[in-house]
This record gives C-alpha cells, structure tokens and sequence, in this order.
C-alpha cells in the first residue's frame, strides 16, 4: 500500500531530512517527493511506500505526527485512495 | 502522480472546513428473530445485533485512521419494532427498547433507531401498543431512536396516527423534562420514510432490504460553504455549478468509506446518502452556505430558492459519484443543530412558517425545532399533519421533529450539548386546530398517487 506524506508549516531548516529520516529509521520507502515554498510557507509531499514498514500504520502516523508537532509542522500521512477517488473519475 | 494542489484541497477540507463521513450505519434485519415470547426475541434480538455489528466500531476507527478521514457516528438500524410487536401477547414491548439500547451499549454505537411503526394507511397488529409506548421508551434508554411513518404519496395521510403522534411528541417531552426534553429529540414523524436513510432519528431497515447492509452518511457544509467563499461566482448558474462539483468530491470519500467498510465486515453496501447535514461547529452550517450565497441572513426572502437550488446541486453532483445513492439526500435545515438557523432565529429572521416553505423544497423536513412547553398535542399534531401534506403533495420525504420545552417559552433556550445542539424556543401560530385533529380517520391519497 501506498501512502501519502504531506508536511505544511513555517519553512525552516532541515524538514526533509527529519521526515525522510524518520520514514527511513521505520522501513518506509519514499518513492516521489515534490515540495514548494510559497512565501515562507513550506509544503512538501512524498508519496511513500509502507508494505515493508517495520511499525503498524497508526504507529507510523503517530511517530509522524509526534514529529510534527515538536517542529511546529502539521504532518498528515493518508491512504493514497483517498486522494485518486477525490480527484479522479 | 496526483496533484499537489489536490491533495492540499483534501487536506484543507478535512482540517479547516469540517469535511466528514457523518455515519456509517449497519441495518440488520430482525425479521428472523420474531418470537410469541417478548423475552426470547429480546435475547434473540440483542445476539443477532451483536453478532453482526461486533466490528462495526472499530472497522470504522481503522479506516478513520488509515484515509484520515473522520468518521463520526457509528450506528446501527433495525426492522421497524412493531412489526415483532405483532406477534407478541403483551403490552409490554418497551422491553424490545431496552433490549435494543443494551446492544448498541454493549458495542458502542452512539444511537441505534428502529423502535418504529410504518402506519400510514392503518395500524396492523402491534402498531398500536408501539406508539403507546414510545414516551417511555425514550425516557427509559439512552440510545434508542424511534420513527413513525404516518402518510405517504401513495397511502395519504392516516390521521388517527397523527393525532396519536402529537400526544406522543408531548408525553415524551414531559418524561424527559429533567434531560432537557431530550426524548422528543429522539423521535420522528415521517411522510414518505425511505428505508434505507443511515441518519438518526429517523434511521430504520426496511422490510424490503437485505439481512445486513452498510449505508453511509456523508456530511459538508462547511465545504461547499468555502467553495462558493473562495470563488467569486458571476451569476447563480455558476453558483450551482460550484455546489455540484464540491458535492461530488464530498460524495467520492464517502463512497471510498462504504466501500472499504462494506468489504471489511464483509456485509453488502446499500447506499451513500449525500447529504449536507450541518453540526452546532462554527463553518459547518446549511444557514451560512445560502447566506454566502448572497442572503443578508437565512430566513429573509430569497431563502427558499436559495435552498432549492442547494438541494438540486447537491444532488446532481452526488449521484454521479456514488454506484448506489438513497436515504434521503440533500440539505437538512435543523435549527438547533446549525449556528447560523439559531442565530437567525434569535434575529428574528427566520420563524415556523418559513422553515415550513423550507422544508418544500429542503431534503426533509421541520427538524429540531424547540417549541413552547405549553404547546398542546393537537397543535403538535397539526403541525405534522401540515408537514405530511407537502410530503404527500410533493412526493418528498417530510417530516416532523419538535421538541416541546417543558417549563419553557418562546424566548427562552433549550441547551442538548453535543451534536444536537441548542435552540431558542420558537413561537407558533395563533388558533386552535383542535376540532380538525379529532375528526380522525384518513386523508385520501392524492391524485399524484395515480401513476400506473
């Protein structure tokens, strides 16, 4: 299954390499990541691959949302299908 | 791979704007556990509910979890009641409520409806002692809702049954006083019922559905409230246009929910009824969607074709994003349910009568309206009886929950809490239906019936 990361909050210093490390530290796979700046506002979006994860789905979005909150970052990690059934017909 | 923009708009729905999944609500078919002896169809009750909807709660929490997407209410719908009231020798078939509230304490359903009786053309066997003894079934459990349908397009209006509803709506408000009336928040008066409708209070399983299926209730005023915020619309086709294509992004997650659900408890999908129903929760109100329309507040004129348009988008952008839609979607206008309906209430901006055009061209009908403690069954009775007759008339789903303020008058507030709300008492008209209720006996089925 895939999932998707979504990491929004004030830019600053090494986000990526928090997330990613953290993802890495649990086996999960990133497989794309697009991010943007607007103004000072950091969006970014990893689509991850967690078959091989070593924690349970709910612990690996509470292990993220822990970090989210620690870096002032709001931190959401979802089922893939939410978003393909939304947006696509 | 899918769109940075709309993956943040799913997010922002979700977080800012109060998208939800309102229910998801198992019906479970009681047919089989009919039994000459009340006690033994209580136990049989109270197994085969709780046999079948054992993961219900927690299924609901995984996909919670998993999608991110929130589920509010998990519940249940039965058989109506009175049909296993029939074969009963007893009077006491409050017992089927209390078996009914034990299960849906026992599994953790927040309400489980059906404690209902379908008489619009007449009572059968059990009929009858059901709407007897409603008051005290309501007062007496916690998560018991009941619904009683008492007209239809096809049948007309059986206003015997209307007169015993008024009565009913009255006592149970009065066995209730001390919980601030909340039994009559419990208990719906339907024209035209569908069978398949996954909200409470009115939610029962048809005699015509299967064993056990999954409906789902979708939510989302805030949602379509924002969208028309965000967008400048030119003209009030783009105005519907808008509402269409929120509705269905909303209707596609619900669809994703009873799908997953369904699959999950291995138990047939029935329908996503796609409804906007709003909640007390500042951004998630019917009333400010048509305000943001261009009304200066709801209830003002205007406001009837505002909704009517609602209504129609809603629909149209829903029903091609589910397989299977039902239950009664639309836009439901419960007053205390909904800050900006309360607020225009307190205005004086909006009154009984104009919630009554509302509910002409709204999903259902007068909902949540809190009336003088000091109303008579009889006026409570011809307010239903008004309200079947647009239903009748219309061939819509109408119906009548009123919630009598015991002790309490027009000004004052009645407080719920939670996702009932609170609502100022209303004033109603002046006059005494009184003669006309008693007369009794049916209203003919009108020429619209006549289809074949």
């Amino acid at each position: 299954m895939k999932a998707v990361i979504t990491v929004i909050g004030k830019d600053s210093v090494g986000i990526l390499s928090k997330v990613s490390t953290a993802c890495a530290d649990v086996g999960v796979n990133i497989i794309e990541v697009t991010q943007s700046v607007l103004q000072d506002m950091f969006a970014m979006i990893m689509l991850a691959q967690i078959d091989k994860a070593t924690v349970a789905f709910d612990d690996l979005v509470k292990k993220l949302d822990a970090l989210g909150s620690e870096n002032n970052l709001k931190i959401h990690v979802m089922h893939e299908d939410i978003f393909n059934s939304m947006h696509r017909i | 791979m899918i769109e940075t923009k709309d993956i943040l708009e799913t997010i922002n729905m979700i977080d800012n704007e109060n998208l939800d999944v309102r229910t998801i609500t198992m019906g479970i078919s009681l047919i089989d556990c009919i039994d000459s002896d009340i006690d033994k169809a209580c136990d049989k009750i109270y197994d085969k509910i709780c046999r079948y909807a054992q993961d219900l709660v927690k299924t609901g929490e995984d996909i919670t979890r998993e999608y991110g997407i929130p589920i509010i209410n998990k519940r249940i719908s039965v058989t109506p009641v009175a049909i296993l009231a029939g074969v009963c020798q007893t009077q006491k078939i409050k017992k089927f409520a209390v078996a009914l509230d034990r299960a849906a304490d026992t599994l953790g359903v927040n309400f489980i409806g059906g404690y209902s009786a379908l008489v619009e053309k007449g009572f059968a066997a059990g009929d009858y002692a059901l709407i007897e003894s409603i008051p005290e079934a309501l007062a007496e459990t916690k998560r018991v809702c009941s619904s009683v349908n008492i007209g239809s397009t096809k049948a007309g209006i059986n206003m015997d049954a209307v007169k015993m509803m008024g009565r009913a709506v009255v006592d149970t408000a009065k066995l209730t006083e001390n919980d601030n009336c909340i039994g009559a928040a419990k208990l719906v008066t339907f024209c035209n019922a569908v069978q398949d409708n996954p909200f409470m209070a009115g939610a029962f399983h048809g005699v015509g559905e299967a064993d056990c299926v999954i409906n789902v209730g979708v939510s989302g005023p805030g949602v379509v409230r924002a969208a028309l915020e965000k967008n400048e619309c030119k003209n009030i086709t783009e105005v519907a246009d808008l509402v269409k294509r929120t509705a269905f992004k909303i209707t596609r997650m619900g669809q994703l929910v009873a799908k997953e659900a369904s699959q999950r408890l291995s138990v047939p999908f029935g329908i996503v009824d796609l409804s906007l129903a709003p909640t007390p929760a500042v951004g998630d109100s019917v009333a400010h969607i048509l305000e943001e329309m261009g009304l200066e507040i709801c209830g003002c004129h205007g406001t009837t074709a505002a909704l009517a348009l609602l209504n129609d988008a809603v629909k149209k952008g829903g029903v091609m994003a589910s397989s299977h839609v039902g239950g009664l979607s639309g836009a439901f206008i419960p007053v205390s349910e909904d800050a900006g309906m309360i607020d225009a209430v307190n205005k004086k901006a909006l009154d009984i009568t104009k919630l009554e055009a509302m509910t002409a061209v709204c999903s259902v009908g007068l909902d949540m309206l809190v009336i003088p403690g000091d109303t008579t069954p009889e006026v409570v009775s011809a307010i239903i009886a008004d309200e079947a007759a647009i239903g009748m008339i219309n061939s819509k789903t109408t119906a009548v929950r009123v919630i009598p303020a015991i002790g309490r008058k027009a000004g004052d507030t009645l407080n719920f809490g939670g996702l009932l709300g609170s609502g100022p008492v209303m004033d109603l008209r002046i006059g005494n239906p009184e003669k006309f209720i008693n007369l009794g006996g049916r209203i003919p089925a009108p020429l619209q019936s006549l289809k074949n």
